[in-house]
């Protein structure tokens, strides 16, 4: 189960300014090589796809395999285009979707 | 002279005594020197880093990956890709991979970029099974892959059992 996402952007940003813009959402990533105290395989579970748009554009993607850690973070870099909204999706291994949004303030 | 022949006697003892635990500790220091030079590397790392250079001859160029010598935690390395690019329309950066060599899934990540992305960084936190190289590879706009491998050494192995 996929809780609690987070996005975490400049206070405030001017047009054609590059940003850093991070992303983190709470999600165990269970790697499918674990085993319960039962001795039975616990099955995969993870965020498989993260995108994120910028007024209504895609700006960023990332395909996760096991190999990234529980509570997957992300940062990238963006130059700002313009006024807009950050949307974020988190995809999990049984096609459910995450999503959150988050204005960036211009100056 | 009496007292200088027990010195000599003393100091012969001594030179048996550590020529002996040398010689015990020897298999030990070849094995650390071996490792040093030749870190394994999975089949499956073999298999998906041909599949992602699709014939390719990366260069080991233009590209800074920021990671621990040393991770205490295997379920949590941090990791940051910097691939020096203008990012313009005419050339851009267009995907970053990490990819494992001793991992149980040999690729960790990728991440899609565009010329909207200005600066071609990406942070992002990593799990190591062991010690090993961590290789990651930058497709260009113009086909051209850069390559970067990095020894990380791990305390402790995440990736579960």
């Amino acid at each position: 189960m996929a809780a609690n996402p987070r996005i975490k952007l400049p206070e405030s940003a001017k047009i054609g300014e590059i940003i850093e813009v991070k992303s983190l959402i709470t999600h165990i990533m269970e790697t499918g090589n674990r085993h319960d105290k039962y001795g039975k395989l616990i099955p995969r579970d993870i965020i498989n796809l993260f995108v994120a748009k910028y007024a209504g554009q895609e700006v960023f993607r990332a395909e996760f395999g096991t190999g990234i850690s529980a509570n997957p973070f992300v940062a990238f870099q963006m130059r700002v285009p313009g006024p807009g909204t950050f949307e974020f999706s988190w995809t999990d291994d049984h096609g459910v979707t995450t999503v959150a949004t988050a204005p960036l303030a211009l100056t | 002279m009496r007292d200088q022949a027990r010195i000599t006697q003393f100091d012969r003892r001594q030179f048996l005594l550590s020529a002996t635990a040398a010689a015990g500790l020897l298999p030990l220091i070849t094995k650390a020197a071996h490792g040093e030079t030749a870190l394994e590397r999975s089949r499956q790392f073999e298999e998906t880093f041909a599949k992602l250079t699709h014939g390719v001859t990366p260069v080991s160029e233009k590209i800074t990956v920021d990671l621990p010598e040393l991770a205490d935690n295997g379920n949590f390395v941090p990791i940051t890709m910097t691939v020096a690019s203008p990012m313009t329309d005419a050339d851009y950066v267009k995907t970053i991979h990490i990819v494992s060599t001793a991992n149980p899934v040999a690729l960790v990540a990728t991440f899609y970029l565009s010329p909207v992305n200005a600066v071609a960084r990406v942070q992002s936190r990593m799990r190591l099974a062991k010690t090993q190289d961590v290789i990651v590879l930058a497709e260009l706009s113009s086909g051209e892959m850069l390559l970067s491998t990095t020894k990380v050494g791990v305390t402790i192995g995440g990736c579960g059992d």
